[in-house]
C-alpha cells in the first residue's frame, strides 16, 4: 500500500438515489478540490465546513454538477488523511462523470475497502470498527444500518472490553496465588470462581449467538416459501415484493424454477425464495426442481409453509408439513392462505404436531387481497430475529471469524471450568493457561491483553508484601 | 601499575559480582569497584534468595555458569518450597541464608579468579569519548581505562535515606552514596527517575517472646539451587509467624503524617507489591491484621529480620509499632526501619544486551534499571557482564527468547516496556511458564553456558547424559502398552488409580494425578531409574504433556514476528499511518524485532501492520 497517493471512489451504493457521495482521500485531496470545484476563493476553504459549489471539468472548466462538499483536514477525518467528500445528485451517470473528473485531477480509483483500510492503518478504527464500517456500507436495510452504526460507535468493542475485564478479574484471582505465596500475606479467597466462570461462559455464548442475527443483518434472512402447488406461493411472493415478479396462474405447477428476490420486511433484509409446488413430480424438469427444493430448504434460515386454507387438508398436506416440521433447527412459519374464502382448514387439521409444545406460529392471510400481510411481516421479523419480542441485542457480531474467536474462547473456558470444579485435579497454572488463551481469543476481536494488565488487576485487588 | 582493563564493573552488589565474575571467567581483565570491600554481595533487606519466579532466575543464572545459586547453597540455613500444592511449573524455592556467610563466601570466590581485580573506591565519573565509554575516574581522581563499563549502582545512585522527618544522603543506612555519578548520567542525556524502597526493623532475638508466635521449621530434604553444588549446610534456623493488631493500625493511622511517604517528603515511586506497613494500613482499611514474619539474619547473630513491619516513621513510633505486635512487647530494635530513594535510568534506553543506546560500551544492570530484588539484579548483572565481555572480544551478543528463560522475559520487559515502579519478576509475566520451570533450567540453558565458556566440559557431559536418560525414559514409557485385563487392573487398583477402559501406555498412566514413576514398577516395560532428577523430569513432562505442546505451538506462531528484524536506522517519523504518539514510542524504544515492537504498551495491530509495510518497502527499494 502506498500512502503517498490519493484515492477516490463513489462512496454510496450503486444505483439511482437522491444523492450520491464521492470520497477522495490522500495528500492531493486539497489540490483536487481546487481543480474541480468552483467557486472557491483564493484562500480555499475551511476544514469541516459544508460549501455549495459546482464541479467542473479540470481541463475545460465545463460545469458537471451542482454539489455540496466538505473538506476534512487530516487527521480529523474518516481515513485520518485529508479527505474531500462531494455530495452530488444521485444517478450513476452523474457520479461517474464527477469521479472521472477527480481522477483526471490527480486521484486514482480506490480499491475495494481501501478507505477503511487506510482508516485502520491510521488508527482511526479498531478491527471491529473497521468491519462495522464495511457492514455499514453493505447494510441493505434501515435495520442493518442501525446495527452497523451501533458497532461503529463501539457497541461490540464495549461488550468485548467488558468481557475481557471480567476475565482479567477472574484470572487475577487465580494468578495471585501463583505469583505470591501465603507468606506474602495473600489470602486465597474462598471466592466462587465457578459461578463467575459460568456467568462469563453465558455471556460469551449469548454474544456468539448474535452471529445469526448479525449475519442476517449483513447478508439477509433466507426465507423459503414452500407449499403444495397452487397454495398461492407466487401470489404471496408478489405481495411481499409489492410488484409482479412471478407469473401467477391458476394452473398448478406454474413455477418450475426458483425465484429469488431481496426485500425489506419489518426492517429486516429478507431473501425470499419461491419454489416449485411440492407434489409428486410429473416430468423430468419438475423432478429436478423438487430435488433442488430440499437443497434450498437445507440452506434456508427459515421456512414459510403455505397452505390453502379454503380446502380440506389432504393426506399429502399432513405428510409434507410433518416432513418440513421435523427438519431440525429450521424456524418455521405456517401460513394459511385464501382467508378471503370460507375457511375449511385450521392448523390442527395438519395432524397431531410431533411436539405439541412447539407448534410453529400461524398466520392467516389473503395473498390475493393483502389481508393479514402486516401480521405476516411481524411474524417473519420474529422468525428472523429468533425471538418472541423481535427486540435486538445491543451488540452483535456479524463475522464468522468473530464467532470463531468466541467459540475458541468458550472452549478454553469450558476446560478451565472443568478444572475449577476440582474433579479433574487441574492445578491453577493450567486453569490460568486456559483463561489466558480465552483472553487471547477474545482479544482477536478488538485487541490483546498484556501480562502487565494482569498484574495491575492483581495489585488493585490484593494487599501483598513484606 | 596497569590501569587499563577490558571491563570495569562499578558496584559490588549481586549484579556487580555476577557481571565481574562472568567477564573475568570469559577471559577479560576485569576490575570490580565497590565503595567498601567489606560490603560485597550484601543482602541489605531480607535474608532470602529465591522465591516465586526469582528461583527460576537463580537456577537459570546457575545453569549458564553464574554464581548466586552456589553461594546460596553454601550459606542457607532455612529452606522453603513455595506453591508446593500447585504444579511444578509454578513451584519455587526460597533459601534463607546467613547474610554474613553469604557475603564472605562471594568475596572468597571473587578473590580467587586470576583476571578479576577488586578495588575499594567510589567511582565519580565516566569518561566518554566520541559516544563511547573509555574508562572511569574514582574519588581520588585516578583514571582507569576500560573497553566496557558495567554500572550496577543499586540504591547508591543518588541515595537518600528517610526515617521520619530526618533524611540524609546514603547508599544504605550508614554508607556513602554516589551523587556525582548520578549528575553525570543526567548530563550525558539519560532520562532518569526516582524510586523508593525500604526495609523493616531488625530486632534482638533475646528480647522476643517467641512462645507467642507460631514457629515454622525449615522444610526437610531440600535440594540445592545449583546443579554443581555437592551438598548444603547442616545448620537450620526456624522462622516465626506473628501478626499486627488493631493497636498497630491505630498507631499508624494516627501518626500517618509523620511518615515521609505521606508528608510529601518522598517523591520516589514505590512498588505496589511491596507496600510499607503505612500503605497496607491506609489502602486496605478492611484488613484487621497483616502478617509479620521473624527471620534469623544468621547463625552467629541476634539480629532478627521483622518482615511485614517495614515503615519510615520516626523512631519513637517505630518502637510503639513493634511493641504492639504480640510477642514483640519487649523487643529491642537494633536497626531502625527506613525508606530510601534512589535514581534509576529508564531502561527503554537500553538495547537487549543491556548496553545503553547513546553510549557505546556502557552497560547497566540491577536497580539502576529500575528493578528490585537480589535475583533480578544477579540475572541482569550476569547478562550485562557476558555481553560486555563478548563485545570486547568482538563476538556476537548473548540473547535469549522469552520462550527460553525468565531472564529473557525480564530483559525484554525492561527494555521494551520501561519501568514506572520498582520492577520485580512474577510468574505471570512469563507467558510460557510451563516451559520455564526451575526444575528444567539446566536442560534449557547449560548448553548455552558451555558455549560461553562458563560451564565446563564435564558439567556439560553430565547434563547431556541426564537429558539422554530423560528422553530414553519417555520413549520407553510411551512404547510400553498395558491392556485392560484382570491382572493389570488389579495392579492399578493397588496403585490407587482407576482401572483402564482401553489399552494405554505407561506414559499415559503417568499423566494421571497421583501416579508417580515408581508407582508403575509392577507393570511390564518399566525400568528403575536411580537418578531422582531424571525421574522427576519424566514425571513433569508426562503431567504437562498436552499443555507443553500447546505452548510450543504458540511459540512457533509468534516466532514469525520475533524473527522479523527492524533495521536499527528505521525512521519512524517517515512511516505513513503512524500517529505522532506511536512514532515517538517506537523511536524511544527502537525495538529490535517486530515481536518486541508489538509488546510496547499502546502499540496497536494497525501500527504493526504499518511497520511491516514500511520494512517491506525498504527491502524492496534495496
Amino acid at each position: 500500500m502506498n500512502f503517498s497517493d490519493t484515492i477516490a471512489a463513489i462512496a454510496t451504493p450503486y444505483g439511482a438515489g437522491g444523492i450520491g457521495v464521492i470520497r477522495i482521500s490522500g495528500p492531493e485531496a486539497r489540490n483536487i478540490a481546487l481543480r474541480i470545484l468552483t467557486p472557491l476563493s483564493q484562500n480555499g476553504f475551511r476544514s469541516h465546513h459544508l460549501y455549495h459549489g459546482t464541479v467542473i471539468s479540470p481541463e475545460n472548466h465545463q460545469a458537471l454538477d451542482d454539489v455540496l462538499f466538505t473538506f476534512f483536514e487530516g487527521p480529523h477525518s474518516f481515513t485520518g488523511e485529508d479527505t474531500l467528500e462531494i455530495n452530488c445528485h444521485g444517478g450513476p451517470l452523474i457520479l461517474e462523470t464527477v469521479l472521472e473528473a477527480a481522477l483526471r485531477a490527480g486521484a486514482r480509483p480506490a480499491e475495494n475497502g481501501e478507505f477503511t483500510r487506510r482508516a485502520y492503518l491510521n488508527n482511526r478504527l479498531d478491527l471491529a470498527q473497521a468491519e462495522a464500517v464495511n457492514d455499514l456500507i453493505t447494510a441493505r436495510t434501515r435495520q442493518g444500518a442501525v446495527f452497523a452504526l451501533e458497532r461503529l460507535e463501539g457497541g461490540l468493542s464495549r461488550k468485548i472490553n467488558e468481557l475481557s475485564g471480567d476475565l482479567l478479574d477472574l484470572l487475577a484471582r487465580i494468578e495471585v496465588s501463583i505469583d505470591f505465596s501465603a507468606e506474602d500475606g495473600v489470602e486465597e479467597e474462598a471466592a466462587d470462581h465457578l459461578s463467575e466462570i459460568n456467568r462469563i461462559i453465558n455471556t460469551v455464548d449469548s454474544l456468539a449467538a448474535t452471529y445469526r442475527q448479525g449475519k442476517i443483518e449483513r447478508t439477509g434472512f433466507r426465507l423459503v416459501i414452500a407449499g403444495r402447488p397452487n397454495a398461492g406461493k407466487s401470489s404471496l411472493l408478489n405481495r411481499l415484493l409489492g410488484e409482479k415478479r412471478a407469473i401467477v396462474a391458476s394452473q398448478p405447477g406454474t413455477t418450475r424454477d426458483f425465484i429469488e428476490e431481496a426485500t425489506d420486511i419489518g426492517g429486516i433484509p429478507v431473501r425470499l425464495t419461491d419454489t416449485a409446488g411440492l407434489r409428486p413430480p410429473t416430468d423430468e424438469i419438475e423432478k429436478e426442481g423438487i430435488d433442488f427444493l430440499w437443497e434450498k430448504l437445507d440452506q434456508a434460515d427459515g421456512v414459510l409453509y403455505l397452505v390453502d386454507g379454503s380446502r380440506k387438508a389432504t393426506a399429502e398436506d399432513i405428510d409434507l408439513f410433518g416432513r418440513i416440521y421435523t427438519i431440525p433447527d429450521k424456524p418455521l412459519l405456517l401460513v394459511l392462505n385464501k382467508s378471503d374464502l370460507p375457511a375449511l382448514m385450521d392448523e390442527k387439521s395438519l395432524g397431531p404436531a410431533p411436539d405439541a409444545g412447539a407448534f410453529p406460529p400461524v398466520v392467516r392471510i389473503s395473498a390475493k387481497y393483502g389481508d393479514g400481510i402486516e401480521n405476516l411481516a411481524v411474524a417473519i421479523r420474529r422468525l428472523a430475529l429468533n425471538s418472541n419480542s423481535g427486540d435486538t441485542p445491543s451488540a452483535v457480531i456479524a463475522h464468522a471469524h468473530q464467532r470463531a474467536s468466541l467459540e475458541k474462547a468458550k472452549e478454553s473456558l469450558q476446560r478451565a471450568r472443568e478444572g475449577l470444579s476440582g474433579d479433574a485435579g487441574m492445578p491453577p497454572e493450567i486453569v490460568a493457561l486456559e483463561i489466558r488463551e480465552a483472553l487471547d481469543s477474545i482479544g482477536e476481536i478488538t485487541g490483546k491483553t498484556s501480562n502487565e494488565e494482569i498484574l495491575d488487576h492483581i495489585f488493585s485487588r490484593f494487599c501483598i508484601g513484606k | 601499575m596497569n590501569r587499563q582493563y577490558d571491563v570495569i564493573v562499578v558496584g559490588g552488589g549481586h549484579a556487580g559480582c555476577e557481571a565481574a565474575l562472568a567477564a573475568a571467567r570469559m577471559g577479560c581483565e576485569t576490575l570490580l569497584f565497590n565503595i567498601t570491600l567489606d560490603s560485597m554481595a550484601v543482602m541489605p533487606c531480607n535474608p532470602a534468595i529465591g522465591g516465586l519466579a526469582k528461583s527460576q532466575i537463580v537456577k537459570e543464572v546457575d545453569a549458564l555458569g553464574g554464581e548466586m545459586g552456589r553461594i546460596a547453597d553454601k550459606t542457607a540455613v532455612h529452606f522453603r518450597r513455595l506453591n508446593a500444592s500447585k504444579g511444578p511449573a509454578v513451584q519455587a524455592t526460597r533459601f534463607q541464608c546467613d547474610k554474613q556467610l553469604y557475603r564472605l563466601a562471594m568475596k572468597a570466590v571473587l578473590e580467587k579468579i586470576p583476571r578479576l581485580h577488586l578495588r575499594q573506591g567510589l567511582v565519580e565519573q565516566l569518561v566518554v569519548e566520541n559516544g563511547r565509554v573509555t574508562g572511569v575516574i574514582d574519588q581520588p581522581g585516578v583514571f582507569y581505562g576500560a573497553r566496557a563499563v558495567v554500572l550496577t549502582t543499586g540504591t547508591f545512585l543518588g541515595g537518600l535515606v528517610h526515617i521520619g522527618d530526618v533524611r540524609y544522603r546514603a547508599g544504605r543506612a550508614g554508607e556513602l552514596a554516589a551523587w556525582e555519578l548520578s549528575d553525570q548520567l543526567k548530563a550525558l542525556g539519560f532520562e532518569t527517575g526516582r524510586l523508593k524502597t525500604g526495609t523493616p526493623p531488625r530486632l534482638r532475638a533475646s528480647s522476643i517472646d517467641f512462645s507467642r508466635t507460631t514457629r515454622q521449621d525449615s522444610d526437610p530434604d531440600p535440594e540445592p539451587f545449583s546443579f554443581r553444588s555437592e551438598k548444603l549446610r547442616d545448620d537450620r534456623l526456624p522462622s516465626f509467624f506473628a501478626a499486627t493488631t488493631t493497636e498497630t493500625h491505630r498507631l499508624i493511622h494516627d501518626n500517618i503524617l509523620r511518615s515521609p511517604l505521606y508528608s510529601g517528603a518522598i517523591t520516589g515511586v514505590s512498588a505496589r507489591y511491596c507496600p510499607s506497613l503505612e500503605d497496607k494500613v491506609m489502602h486496605f482499611v478492611g484488613k484487621g491484621s497483616h502478617p509479620v514474619v521473624l527471620e534469623h539474619e544468621g547463625i552467629e547473630t541476634e539480629e532478627i529480620y521483622a518482615k511485614g513491619l517495614g515503615n519510615s516513621l520516626p523512631p519513637e513510633f517505630q518502637e510503639q509499632i513493634v511493641h504492639s505486635v504480640p510477642g514483640l512487647e519487649e523487643a529491642e530494635i537494633m536497626r531502625l526501619a527506613y525508606a530510601i530513594e534512589y535514581d534509576f535510568v529508564q531502561p527503554t534506553q537500553l538495547k537487549l544486551t543491556l548496553e545503553t543506546k547513546i553510549i557505546a560500551g556502557l552497560y547497566l544492570a540491577g536497580q539502576i534499571n529500575g528493578t528490585s530484588g537480589y535475583e533480578e539484579a544477579a540475572g541482569q548483572g550476569f547478562w550485562a557482564g557476558v555481553n560486555a565481555a563478548l563485545a570486547v572480544q568482538k563476538r556476537p551478543p548473548f540473547l535469549l527468547e522469552r520462550s527460553e528463560a525468565y531472564l529473557a522475559v525480564m530483559v525484554d520487559e525492561l527494555v521494551t516496556r520501561g519501568v514506572d515502579e520498582p520492577f520485580r519478576m512474577f510468574p505471570s509475566r512469563a507467558e510460557y511458564r510451563l516451559l520455564l520451570r526451575e526444575d528444567n533450567a539446566t536442560i534449557r540453558l547449560s548448553e548455552k553456558g558451555h558455549a560461553l565458556g562458563l560451564i565446563t566440559d564435564d558439567e556439560r557431559r553430565d547434563i547431556q547424559k541426564k537429558m539422554a536418560q530423560i528422553s530414553g525414559g519417555i520413549s520407553r514409557l510411551s512404547a510400553a502398552r498395558i491392556f485392560p485385563v484382570e491382572g493389570t487392573q488389579k495392579i492399578l487398583t493397588e496403585i490407587g488409580t482407576p482401572p483402564i477402559k482401553n489399552p494405554a501406555t505407561l506414559f499415559q498412566l503417568l499423566k494421571r494425578e497421583g501416579v508417580s514413576y515408581d508407582n508403575l514398577s509392577p507393570l511390564p516395560g518399566w525400568e528403575a531409574i536411580p537418578d531422582a532428577f531424571v525421574k522427576k523430569e519424566i514425571e513433569i513432562e508426562a503431567k504437562y504433556e498436552g499443555y507443553i505442546q500447546r505452548q510450543q505451538e504458540a511459540i512457533s506462531k509468534r516466532k514469525g514476528f520475533d524473527g522479523v528484524r527492524i533495521p536499527a536506522d528505521m525512521d519512524y517519523a517517515a512511516i505513513p499511518g503512524l500517529s505522532n504518539e506511536l512514532q515517538a514510542k517506537l523511536a524511544r524504544v527502537a525495538p529490535e524485532t517486530i515481536g518486541q515492537a508489538g509488546r510496547i504498551p499502546g502499540i496497536t495491530d494497525a501500527a504493526i501492520t504499518a511497520l511491516l509495510i514500511a520494512i517491506k518497502k525498504r527491502e524492496n527499494e534495496k
